[in-house]
C-alpha cells in the first residue's frame, strides 16, 4: 500500500488556475482517487501520467464535472476555479463546461457539417449574426490549425474528415467557446504521428491562451509539450514538478521506475 | 539493485553498452600501464604495442558511439537510463583520449630510446605522478562499474594532488635544463610525459563527475564542488 506519496516540487510559481485540495473519488464504494491536491497553473500545460487505471482521467473529468452524467459516481474534497469551488451542488455545470473545455480519446464530431460543428456550441452561449458566427468560425478553425484543409468543405460533414482532421475539428469546437482551461484526455491516442504531430504543435500554439491539462499514455508526449508533469498511482499523486525535472531526474523512485519503464 | 525493465532487451542492449565500456576502460588501462613502462625500460618493440591498441580502443569508440545511439532512437531513453546513456558518450570520449595520452608517452619512449641517451633518472621524475594517476584511472572506471558516487566525489579531490605533482615536476626539469643544456631534449621528452600522465588524471576525474551525474542527477562539472555533500546518493 502506498501511503504519502504527495512529493510536490514546485521551483517557481506561476498563477494557478484551478487548485485541487483533498480531492476524493468514488466510483459508488470504489475509491478512485485519494486526497489529490495540485494546482494547475495558468497559460500552462500539464499532463498526467501514469499506468492504467492509475486515476489520471478521472482526475481530468473532475475538472469539469463530466462525471456528473453517470450516476453512483461522486467527488469530495475542494476544486477551486473562479473563486469557488466547482465540486459545490448548486453550479451551472454548462456554464462550467463552457470555461472548461474538453476534447476526448476518439474524436467525436456531430454528425452535422463542419461549420455547424463549431456553430452548435457557440449558439448555446452566444447570440452571434451570421457575420460574427462566420468569423467565430473561421477563427476556430485557424486555432485548431484546420482552417486551410476545410475551409472549401465547410458544410461537408465533419465525418468526412481524415481522423487527424476530426481530432481538431473537436479541439476548434472546444476552442470555439472561448473556455479558459482546455482539458485533453489522450487527444491522439488514435491518430497517426502526422496527425499526432499536428496536435502536439496546436498544443504549443493554444499555450498563450488558455491553460491546458492533457492525459497521455505516451511518455515522449507529456515531455515534448507540458510545463509540468504529474505522475499518478493507484489513485494517488505520487510526484508533480516541472516536466524537465520529472524526466531527467524524478525525486521518487516509484516515478523513476515508470518513465523509464521498468514497471511490473 | 535497480528494477529490471519491463522490455528484457532493453536491459540486454544497455549491459552491452557497458560491458563494453568497462572493456574499453581496462584496456585503456593496460595501455597507460604498458607505456608507463616502456617509458621506463625504453623498450621501443613495446611502445609499438601501446600505438596499435590504441586502434582497439578507437574502434571502441565508434562502436560505442553507436549503440548508444541505436539505444536514443529504439527507447528513448528517461531519468536515470537517460544520464547512463548520456555520461556513457562522455566516459567513452574520456577514455579514447586517454588511449591517445597513452600513445604519447610510448612516442616519447621510443623517441628517448632512438636517442640512447638518458642524462637523468626520466622515469625516477614521474613516477608518483605516475602512481597516482594511475590510482585514479583504476577507481574512476571502478565508480564507473559500481555506480559508486561517494568513491566518485572522493576521487575528484585527489586529482589536485596530480596536478600539483605536475608542476613540481616541471619545477625540477626546468631547473635540470638550465643546469645542464645537454639534458634539454631527455627533459623535455619527460615533461611530455608528465604532461600526458597529468592529462590523464583528468580525464580520469571527468569519469568520476559522470558517475555522479548518474547517480544523483546533478551535472557538478566547472563547479565549486569543494565540500559538497556526496553523501546525497539515491539508493
Amino acid at each position: 500500500m502506498i501511503t504519502n506519496l504527495s512529493a510536490v516540487t514546485q521551483a517557481s510559481d506561476p498563477r494557478t488556475t484551478i487548485e485541487i485540495s483533498g480531492l476524493n473519488f468514488f466510483y459508488g464504494a470504489f475509491q478512485g482517487l485519494k486526497n489529490i491536491n495540485l494546482k494547475i497553473h495558468e497559460k500552462k500545460v500539464t499532463a498526467f501520467i501514469g499506468p492504467s487505471g492509475c486515476g489520471k482521467s478521472t482526475l481530468l473529468r473532475t475538472l469539469n464535472r463530466m462525471y456528473d452524467l453517470y450516476p453512483g459516481q461522486r467527488a469530495e474534497g475542494e476544486i477551486i476555479y473562479g473563486g469557488r469551488n466547482i465540486l459545490e451542488p448548486g453550479l451551472d455545470v454548462n456554464m462550467l463546461r463552457a470555461r472548461v473545455g474538453m476534447v476526448f480519446q476518439k474524436p467525436t464530431p456531430f454528425p452535422m457539417s463542419v461549420y455547424d460543428n463549431i456553430a452548435f456550441g457557440v449558439r448555446l452561449y452566444e447570440n452571434l449574426s451570421k457575420g460574427e458566427m462566420d468569423e467565430r468560425v473561421e477563427w476556430a478553425l485557424n486555432k485548431a490549425a484546420l482552417w486551410t484543409e476545410v475551409k472549401d468543405k465547410l458544410h461537408k460533414s465533419g465525418l468526412s474528415l481524415s481522423g487527424g482532421q476530426q481530432q481538431r475539428l473537436c479541439i476548434a469546437r472546444g476552442v470555439a467557446v472561448k473556455p479558459e482551461v482546455l482539458l485533453l484526455d489522450e487527444p491522439t491516442s488514435a491518430l497517426d504521428p502526422i496527425s499526432t504531430a499536428k496536435i502536439e504543435e496546436l498544443i504549443s500554439e493554444l499555450k498563450p491562451d488558455y491553460t491546458i491539462a492533457i492525459v497521455t499514455h505516451n511518455m515522449q508526449q507529456a515531455a515534448r509539450c507540458s510545463d509540468y508533469t504529474a505522475y499518478m498511482y493507484l489513485g494517488e499523486l505520487v510526484e508533480f514538478g516541472e516536466t524537465d525535472q520529472i524526466f531527467m531526474n524524478p525525486a521518487r523512485r516509484e516515478t523513476q521506475d515508470y518513465i523509464t519503464g521498468r514497471f511490473g | 539493485m535497480p528494477l529490471e525493465h519491463s522490455s528484457k532487451q532493453y536491459d540486454l542492449d544497455l549491459e552491452q553498452i557497458r560491458s563494453k565500456v568497462l572493456l574499453m576502460g581496462g584496456l585503456v588501462e593496460s595501455q597507460f600501464h604498458d607505456a608507463l613502462e616502456c617509458f621506463r625500460t625504453s623498450n621501443a618493440e613495446r611502445a609499438e604495442k601501446v600505438m596499435q591498441a590504441d586502434e582497439q580502443v578507437n574502434r571502441l569508440e565508434v562502436t560505442l558511439d553507436d549503440a548508444c545511439s541505436h539505444l536514443i532512437v529504439r527507447r528513448q531513453p528517461a531519468a536515470n537510463d537517460l544520464r547512463t546513456v548520456m555520461a556513457t558518450i562522455k566516459v567513452i570520449t574520456d577514455l579514447e583520449r586517454i588511449g591517445d595520452e597513452a600513445t604519447k608517452i610510448a612516442r616519447a619512449a621510443r623517441s628517448m630510446q632512438e636517442r640512447g641517451v638518458s642524462a637523468i633518472n626520466h622515469y625516477e621524475t614521474v613516477r608518483v605522478i605516475a602512481d597516482s594517476a594511475g590510482a585514479l584511472l583504476h577507481d574512476a572506471l571502478d565508480s564507473f562499474a559500481r555506480l559508486d558516487a561517494k568513491q566518485a566525489m572522493a576521487l575528484i579531490a585527489q586529482d589536485a594532488a596530480v596536478d600539483h605533482e605536475f608542476r613540481s615536476i616541471m619545477r625540477n626539469l626546468i631547473t635540470f635544463m638550465m643546469e645542464d643544456p645537454r639534458t634539454i631534449s631527455t627533459a623535455l621528452d619527460t615533461l611530455w610525459v608528465a604532461k600526458a600522465v597529468e592529462r590523464i588524471g583528468d580525464h580520469a576525474k571527468n569519469i568520476a563527475e559522470y558517475v555522479i551525474y548518474v547517480v544523483e542527477g546533478r551535472d557538478i562539472r566547472h563547479t565549486d564542488h569543494a565540500g559538497s555533500g556526496a553523501d546525497r546518493t539515491k539508493d
